[in-house]
């Protein structure tokens, strides 16, 4: 396999763990922001709690991606860096306020107002983030930024199907987030609230089937290579099928209380979402013009580039297993 | 404001901040462990609560450290998209690997911090070690890219076209080592001398607070240890770019004519207009004994090659002056609190010797901040040396001004929440040991 698709490919697996993982993070600062009933203060707790220990982790999915994009693909990153500015740097205002938030909220002094005020920032940021990150998604799939010129700094990112594209972002971390919640209140035997986030599942499952329909139906005009892939590639049919399996599945065994097999479901159906969206953008990495074969670096960069995440993943990946079955096993030693 | 003006700016800001978070995010784990240290050995509470406290720190450090640090990874293209098209394939490596550090950093901060009571006491502590190292780690990949932006090699231009490109060479580029090593001492030095004088203002209040008095010890032994190390690694510093960027050199120095056995300046103000450094103390052939070890030696002068080649002679020679003269004092300071221990066993009982390190502990900070002035300033006008222009390197996007105000009050509301919770947090004497 050639090295550039490799990399590409890692940049899709890097995405992909930043939106289960990072993004179901930005889903809990929404669930944060419409937490309400009797209860709101007992769901903040559960977000905190199921954030708290791993956030940063999560987060550094994304500086991966950008970094992997700059060493593999210099061209690609300048391109996107140059015509999404603007959006660019909202998202980072989102991510800096928001991490920033969640840290002073947890070592502030435990008063009721401070702690609120950093809640709403930490929850408000949270939609940002997923909204312009969206946004950045929908401009390099549409056909607007080029490689050796700029038309102006707006009209590369600023659509109804770029917005789109962003609601639906929101939708799908709200979604990844409320399944997992229900999952975490399940195994503390806290059931009112496992049924909270269940509902709210449901809901947010539902503005994901809207905003990807309104998404699609917008691409006919706004994307139209995209759209024309999606809607006549020999993969495409089946790969909408299982989603839409998958989808009804996460809901039906939410239902049935089996909360552990929904979020397996909800995790496929998420992963499959992002990578129909790979799909249909390959070979581009930038449409109109830029590719994964004419924006790659030299052999000797992509091969070290490779070297260095595999080495990095032999050591990551036990680290965050090692994580995971520290935190989310809750037995104590002495 | 002139929008390649207001990008340096918001560069040159983005990093004076995140270099202060970064230091106290290498140097803090390491106070934090050799806390944990003691505690393990003495199992006196006092380490306990010392090792939690500074964990604490760490871990908002770590958080503040990790968002502006995402903020400079962006800004390198949204500000210089061009370098980065240029560059990335050379010098993307290390970010990669410091991706991986800070990865392992941020997995093991959360099992420290959250794991105490759910892994045995042997691997809560290891994981604590493997945050200080992993802290460290990032620090040496991040300063190797820097070093290539000031040495760079690993690549040829055919044609403008970049070719034979290779990450390893350009990652052992010439001032990689030095720089890293002369970076990582600054860091323990200067938070190891912040700290010490923050808790030397408690123990002038409260004489025999015993956690002050452990928390200043540790923090006043790394700090007088890399205080006394950090001129050695300047000298070898100072030497390589002597050969790699002598222009770099020359503007330190405020040297404008090339010379055999060249004064050695200290203070006094460059003056681009009439070429002349003024008001300076001379040292006769000190400069050249000290960037080539050989009095005769010849150093060349800014005039060596066009004005449009220089850097901004006045900031870098300041800069620089302001520097060494920190760094010589936290030297004087360390070595007086060495005779105080060999003398009496113990820094603390000494007043005088408190009040000092109170009156020095930001000098460390602004060492930093000054050197890194020096580094970057004294790189100028290219981005990448003698290769891209900075002007060239910038972004086509037009209103840069908004981007940098944005972000400027962005950092200081950060910087004030911050320094209020570390008070609260990290500072303020224990009621009861927690």
């Amino acid at each position: 396999m050639p090295l550039e698709l490799l990399a590409a490919f890692s940049i899709l697996i890097a995405l992909t763990f930043y939106v289960l993982m990072g993004g179901a993070d930005y889903g809990g600062g929404v669930w944060d922001l419409f937490a309400f009933g009797t209860n709101k203060d007992k769901q903040r707790q559960l977000i905190a709690e199921a954030i708290g220990p791993i956030w940063e982790a999560n987060h550094v999915w994304i500086i991966l991606v950008i970094v992997i994009l700059f060493t593999g693909f210099p061209k690609a990153f300048a391109a996107v860096s140059i015509a999404c500015h603007i959006p660019l740097t909202l998202m980072l205002i989102g991510i800096v306020l928001r991490g920033s938030a969640f840290t002073f909220r947890t070592y502030d002094k435990q008063e009721d107002l401070r702690q609120r005020l950093w809640g709403r920032v930490f929850a408000i940021a949270s939609l940002i983030t997923p909204i312009t990150l969206g946004i950045i998604v929908g401009a390099i799939s549409t056909e607007r930024i080029h490689r050796d010129y700029i038309v102006d700094f707006i009209s590369p990112w600023l659509s109804p199907f770029t917005i789109a594209i962003g609601f639906m972002t929101l939708a799908l971390f709200a979604f990844i987030a409320a399944v997992y919640l229900s999952v975490e209140a399940f195994e503390k035997n806290d059931y009112t609230l496992a049924t909270i986030f269940k509902k709210r599942a449901i809901i947010s499952q539902c503005f994901l089937a809207l905003s990807a329909f309104t998404v699609f139906m917008l691409s006919k005009s706004a994307a139209i290579a995209l759209w024309h892939k999606l809607a006549n590639s020999h993969w495409t049919i089946p790969l909408q099928l299982v989603v839409a399996v998958l989808a009804i599945a996460s809901i039906v065994f939410l239902l049935k209380n089996q909360y552990r097999l929904a979020r397996l479901f909800a995790v496929a159906q998420v992963t499959l979402i992002l990578w129909g969206w790979a799909f249909a953008q390959f070979p581009f990495l930038v449409r109109p013009e830029i590719t994964i074969f004419n924006a790659g670096s030299s052999e000797t960069t992509l091969m070290y580039l490779l070297i260095a995440l595999g080495l990095g993943a032999l050591i990551l990946f036990p680290s965050f297993c090692y994580l995971y079955i520290i935190f989310k096993n809750n037995n104590q030693v002495n | 404001m002139e929008d390649l003006l207001a990008a340096r700016c918001q560069m040159g800001m983005s990093l004076a901040f995140h270099i202060i978070f970064a230091c106290i995010g290498i140097a803090m784990p390491a106070m934090m462990v050799i806390a944990d240290y003691c505690y393990l050995k003495t199992n006196n509470q006092i380490y306990q609560t010392l090792s939690k406290r500074w964990a604490k720190g760490t871990a908002i450090m770590f958080a503040i450290g990790a968002v502006s640090g995402t903020v400079l990874s962006f800004e390198l293209g949204l500000l210089w998209p061009k370098f980065m098209d240029f560059s990335g394939s050379i010098i993307g490596l290390p970010f990669a690997l410091e991706g991986f550090a800070f990865f392992t950093e941020a997995i093991f901060l959360g099992i420290y911090l959250y794991g105490r009571n759910k892994v045995s006491r042997s691997l809560h502590f290891a994981s604590g070690v493997i945050v200080a190292i992993s802290g460290a780690l990032s620090a040496v990949f991040v300063v190797i890219a820097n070093a290539w932006m000031n040495t760079p090699v690993g690549f040829r231009l055919v044609n403008g076209q970049l070719a034979d490109i290779d990450p390893i060479a350009a990652m052992f580029n010439p001032n990689a080592c030095v720089q890293v090593i002369h970076m990582l001492i600054a860091s323990y030095a200067s938070i190891g001398f912040a700290v010490a004088g923050i808790h030397a203002v408690m123990l002038l209040k409260q004489k025999d607070n015993l956690f002050h008095k452990a928390a200043f010890n540790i923090a006043m032994w790394l700090g007088l240890i890399m205080a006394l190390a950090e001129p050695i690694s300047g000298d070898f510093l100072a030497q390589a770019i002597a050969h790699n960027q002598p222009i770099k050199l020359a503007a330190m120095e405020g040297q404008f004519k090339t010379e055999k056995g060249a004064p050695l300046r200290i203070l006094g103000i460059p003056d681009a207009k009439s070429k002349t450094t003024r008001f300076a103390i001379e040292i006769p052939y000190a400069l050249s004994i000290l960037a080539f070890h050989d009095p005769k030696a010849e150093i060349q002068g800014l005039e060596s090659v066009p004005e449009s080649d220089w850097p901004p002679v006045l900031y870098v020679h300041v800069f620089f002056q302001i520097m060494v003269m920190c760094g010589v004092t936290l030297s004087l300071v360390s070595l007086w609190a060495l005779w105080l221990h060999f003398k009496y066993h113990t820094f603390t009982n000494n007043k005088w010797f408190l009040r000092a390190v109170v009156l020095t502990a930001p000098l460390g900070i602004i060492a930093v901040e000054a050197g890194w002035m020096v580094t970057e300033l004294g790189r100028q006008p290219w981005v990448v040396y003698n290769v891209i222009r900075t002007a060239h390197a910038i972004t086509p996007m037009k209103g840069l001004l908004t981007p940098f105000i944005t972000f400027t009050l962005l950092y200081l509301f950060l910087a004030f929440i911050v320094t209020w919770l570390l008070y609260k947090q990290v500072i303020e004497s224990p009621k009861d040991i927690e």
